[in-house]
């Protein structure tokens, strides 16, 4: 019973990628940490365009604080070219820079309209008639040099 | 008689493993030996193999697109090591983001010039210059 205890232990404890390709799991495995045998289809996916032993070498080349953003960031452009097997998340950077060309073109018409409004505001409210209007108004001058005080009296 | 005229150099991906390049070598149409970088790049990100794998996916005539989009995968992945693609795409996010708050931002200045012609919306120009440059977390805080 112990020996079929023992076995099951190392079966259960065996990472994707070990268990993909049915080999033991040693303790230092690279992999262990970011392929966890409970999301099989994590390294499936990500080997299927970049294979295991590329994987490997993009692992080790980064050090182990940044290996699960790397991890995460393969199986994203992954899950991305399954969808797309064309353009992947090209197809999605593509779509950005559109979205952001059209905002930026309604930002600028929207701008260039306050501007031509707020011309207009200037040009129809000459300062001397509207001093006058407030002092008539008010009979105390409230320092007029600025219009936008006006508004709090 | 002279031969040059017949020669055709080997492609990029032929010369980087070092074989002779056949007529009708898979590789030949999509990676010219002017541009050498860009089999480098596949060939490091995804290795030759998995690359024909993955062009035998789709067909013919989209194969062209599909080895640009790869060779581009493959340029950011060596650029930034960490985040490849999706760097550029969360960036490219924030900014459509921002563009979007803008947007929202002008709108409702403009539908308080004409709801009300005698305003004048200039305090907010500064508003709208200091959103952009101050970066998302900061207005965040600002509005708790």
């Amino acid at each position: 019973m112990f020996r079929f205890h023992k076995l099951d232990k190392t079966t259960s404890t065996r990472c994707a990628v070990c268990k993909y390709f049915r080999r033991r799991c040693p303790p230092d495995c690279i992999f262990a940490p970011y392929f966890p045998n409970d999301n099989p289809h994590k390294f499936t996916c990500v080997h299927r365009f970049y294979g295991a032993s590329n994987i490997s070498k993009m692992l080790e080349e980064l050090p182990v604080y940044l290996r699960a953003e790397l991890v995460e960031s393969l199986y994203y452009e992954a899950k991305c070219r399954v969808q797309d097997p064309v353009y992947g998340c090209v197809g999605i950077i593509s779509s950005l820079h559109q979205q952001i060309q059209v905002a930026q073109t309604q930002l600028a018409k929207t701008q260039a309209e306050i501007s031509v409004l707020n011309a207009n505001f200037v040009v129809a409210q000459p300062p001397s008639s509207l001093d006058e209007s407030l002092v008539q108004q008010n009979g105390v001058d409230h320092g007029l040099d600025d219009p936008f005080n006006t508004w709090f009296y | 008689m002279s031969s040059s005229s017949s020669y055709n150099p080997p492609c990029a991906a032929c010369k980087f493993v070092r074989r002779k390049c056949i007529p009708g070598c898979a590789f030949a149409p999509y990676f010219p030996p002017e541009d050498p970088q860009k089999f480098m790049n596949v060939h490091k990100i995804f290795g030759a193999s998995n690359f024909m794998k993955l062009l035998n996916d789709v067909l013919p005539h989209q194969r062209e697109d599909a080895v640009s989009s790869l060779a581009y995968e493959a340029e950011a992945r060596v650029r930034d090591p960490v985040y490849g693609c999706v760097g550029v795409i969360s960036f490219l996010q924030q900014e459509v983001d921002r563009l979007k708050k803008d947007l929202d931002a002008a709108n409702a200045d403009l539908i308080m010039l004409h709801s009300f012609p005698c305003h004048n919306v200039n305090h907010t120009w500064s508003r709208q210059n200091g959103r952009g440059g101050g970066g998302g977390g900061g207005v965040g805080g600002r509005w708790w």
